[in-house]
């Protein structure tokens, strides 16, 4: 026979494993719906929004950046390394907005296939290291592509 | 050597228990702050791409920490006093929530001051920040309810169940960083690989999310203490000790 005491422990991790098993299933079926940004590759295939805005993220191509006469008009290529898809964007720029570096905009794909953005935010990744150590792990990685280059 | 632990289950016993730990909590986390705060803005280096702007995961990297982590702890305390029918286990549920609600607070505040610079934007509906917002809420709901029902077993009760139910948000928080993909970078520090940071940032940012958890456990049983008083008041120990002059 069990105690009222240990029923009441059983009922109450029944009632969290079924909340829990509801939660999962909300967000199995809105799994669409909670990502913050889409890839190029999902861009060239098709699976973006029509006709209204969307966010395009990845890493902003090395060499893409083209700033406009104007000094505001900036051009670059967002690049998922598979697809790219070139952006304008007219505005300030967060300080993380760097060549090789996480970008999301904000904004909808023109005929031309130019993404328009009417917001773009830096996305920083989760490394956090001195600049000492930043350089010394570049020039590794470098004198390696030489190690390896010559055949 | 045993133990009757059972024994600092009732709040006559444990009010004088919690007094005498309620200054060891308060000096380490005094020295923790202290050695943390030394450690993470004078000796931790500049990070090579945010600059100096990055010291403030020091109190925003514990501060989330400890926001999720005090959830659970009080919804734990909420599930025991809802099964077992104990009264200081509820009382514990009760005094955690507003440091929880603090701690909540301030992780989405300086996160959103370090999204300005960073990212460029104060906020973005994106999963890590939505159900950290959503955190908040839960506790709030929970000390609003509580608050709201003036039979404290019943207050007890309805808070418990909406603090449980309210758990399902904490790994939601944890991992939508994984699981979607969000503004919000992914975690720095993981289980069984090395940590994405210089050491000395990270033992900073440990230091800090010890300093808070001792600050939490002191302020939850300066909580308590009053709780106790306030809800037994009536009771022959309380007037006793009042009649004493509170010693």
């Amino acid at each position: 026979m069990l105690k009222a005491r240990h029923k009441r422990f059983i009922l109450i991790g029944i009632g969290l494993a079924l909340i829990g098993l509801a939660a999962m299933l909300i967000l199995n079926a809105f799994q669409s719906n909670m990502v913050f940004f889409y890839t190029p590759s999902q861009v060239a295939k098709g699976e973006v929004p029509h006709n209204t805005g969307f966010r395009i993220g990845g890493l902003v191509e090395m060499g893409s950046i083209k700033r406009g006469d104007d000094g505001l008009t900036v051009h670059f290529v967002i690049t998922d390394t598979a697809h790219t898809v070139p952006v304008e964007y007219k505005g300030v720029l967060p300080d993380l907005f760097k060549e090789g570096k996480g970008v999301v905009a904000q904004g909808s794909v023109g005929a031309d296939g130019l993404f328009v953005a009417s917001e773009v935010l830096a996305k920083h990744d989760e490394n956090y290291m001195p600049p000492e150590a930043a350089a010394a792990l570049k020039s590794a990685q470098e004198q390696s592509k030489t190690l390896v280059m010559p055949k | 050597m045993h133990m009757n632990w059972f024994k600092y289950s009732s709040p006559q016993t444990f009010y004088p228990l919690a007094g005498k730990m309620i200054p060891w909590f308060f000096w380490a986390a005094s020295l923790l702050c202290a050695v943390g705060l030394y450690v993470s803005f004078a000796i931790a280096p500049t990070d090579f791409q945010q600059g100096e702007a990055y010291r403030i995961i020091f109190v925003h990297v514990p501060a989330a920490w400890m926001s999720m982590f005090i959830y659970l702890v009080m919804a734990g305390w909420a599930a025991m006093g809802l099964a077992l029918n104990a009264r200081l286990s509820a009382m514990m549920a009760q005094a955690l929530a507003p440091t929880g609600a603090m701690f909540t607070l301030l992780a989405l505040v300086t996160g959103s001051l370090w999204g300005k610079p960073m990212w460029g934007t104060w906020w973005v509906w994106d999963a890590r920040l939505t159900s950290e917002l959503i955190l908040l809420f839960l506790y709030l709901g929970f000390i609003a309810l509580q608050s709201s029902i003036d039979d404290p077993r019943r207050a007890d009760r309805a808070g418990a169940l909406l603090a449980l139910v309210g758990v399902v948000n904490v790994p939601i928080i944890y991992f939508s960083v994984k699981w979607w993909n969000t503004l919000h970078q992914g975690s720095t520090i993981n289980m069984g690989v090395a940590p994405k940071m210089a050491a000395t940032m990270l033992i900073g940012m440990l230091l800090m999310a010890l300093a808070f958890w001792m600050y939490s456990v002191a302020v939850a049983l300066m909580r308590v203490r009053c709780i106790m008083l306030e809800r037994e008041r009536s009771s022959d120990w309380v007037k006793a000790l009042s009649a004493k002059g509170g010693k």
